[in-house]
């Protein structure tokens, strides 16, 4: 139950983080990727805002043996970067940059703009789900 | 250096950044789990077999949009821009689930805990999606789809 709460609290704080930077916005992440348009750099605040609490968290891990609600901590260990990462990688930049919303933000806008939202988030499982069927 | 791009949010960005930082750490050092938003979907929705607990990633999954939902009641509403046409968020979609199942992560699997961690592996995903990305609406752009 507190492993649930703890889950809940923090998809609610990244969410809540999501749409105060301005992310959950479409027009100001594609912003971010319009270069050669009316560049807007939030999102690259954004970033580096959530880069330092994290950098901070994988210090703390290091040290110590387990998470303070489950037995174990339970972290991808893969290194291997092969083309399935490198295709994969540039299949979502597209389909980031033609919808300007990547998951966390079309979730999160289920709650502010639910129609637009929820037709990028089946689409979004659509795809998911035919990964799974093909690989 | 900001005066150039006066529609930017640098305070509000670095606050909310912060914020997803901080529940991504909440996950990690809690839960002993990445704050990968497309691995969660996939396992909330089942469409994953393995990874977090299924109800843990309801959970988290849940807590998106309610958190959105208060910082729009505490803001009195939070502006979401999205293209006139349903089109794009149809094609964009399919493109976000199906590369990130295929390359593991997406902005904050691979951006926000993967580049914190120094992982390669993450540095090279999130290289690989924002060039993309870049691409991407530069050809919109000179198409004239922008």
């Amino acid at each position: 139950m507190i492993r649930l709460a703890i889950a809940l609290v923090a998809g609610s704080i990244f969410g809540a983080g999501l749409a105060f930077s301005g992310m959950s916005d479409p027009a100001r992440v594609q912003g971010f990727l319009d270069l050669f348009g009316n560049w807007d750099p939030t999102l690259a605040f954004v970033m580096g805002g959530a880069i330092i609490p994290m950098a901070i968290a994988w210090l703390i891990q290091r040290r110590v043996e387990k998470p303070f609600a489950d037995a174990h901590f339970s972290l991808p260990g893969t290194t291997i970067i092969d083309r399935k990462l490198g295709t994969g990688a540039a299949l979502f930049g597209a389909g980031w940059g033609i919808s300007g919303l990547c998951p966390g933000p079309g979730l999160a806008d289920l709650a502010i703009n639910p129609l637009p939202a929820l037709a990028f988030v089946i689409a979004m499982l659509a795809g998911m789900a035919v990964h799974r069927v093909t690989n | 250096m900001l005066a150039a791009f006066p529609h930017a949010m640098p305070v509000e960005g670095l606050i909310g950044g912060l914020m997803i930082g901080i529940a991504a750490a909440l996950m990690l050092l809690g839960l002993g789990r990445i704050a990968g938003v497309s691995g969660l979907a996939a396992r909330a929705t089942g469409i994953a077999d393995s990874g977090a607990p299924r109800s843990m990633a309801i959970a988290f999954v849940i807590g998106l949009p309610l958190g959105a939902f208060l910082v729009s009641l505490a803001t009195g509403g939070v502006v979401t821009r999205f293209p006139p046409s349903v089109i794009p968020m149809i094609l964009g979609g399919l493109l976000v689930g199906f590369g990130t199942r295929l390359g593991s992560g997406c902005t904050s699997g691979h951006g926000v805990c993967g580049m914190s961690r120094l992982s390669r592996r993450s540095l090279t995903a999130t290289a690989i999606f924002m060039a993309s990305g870049f691409a991407t609406v530069a050809l919109m752009r000179f198409g004239g789809l922008l």
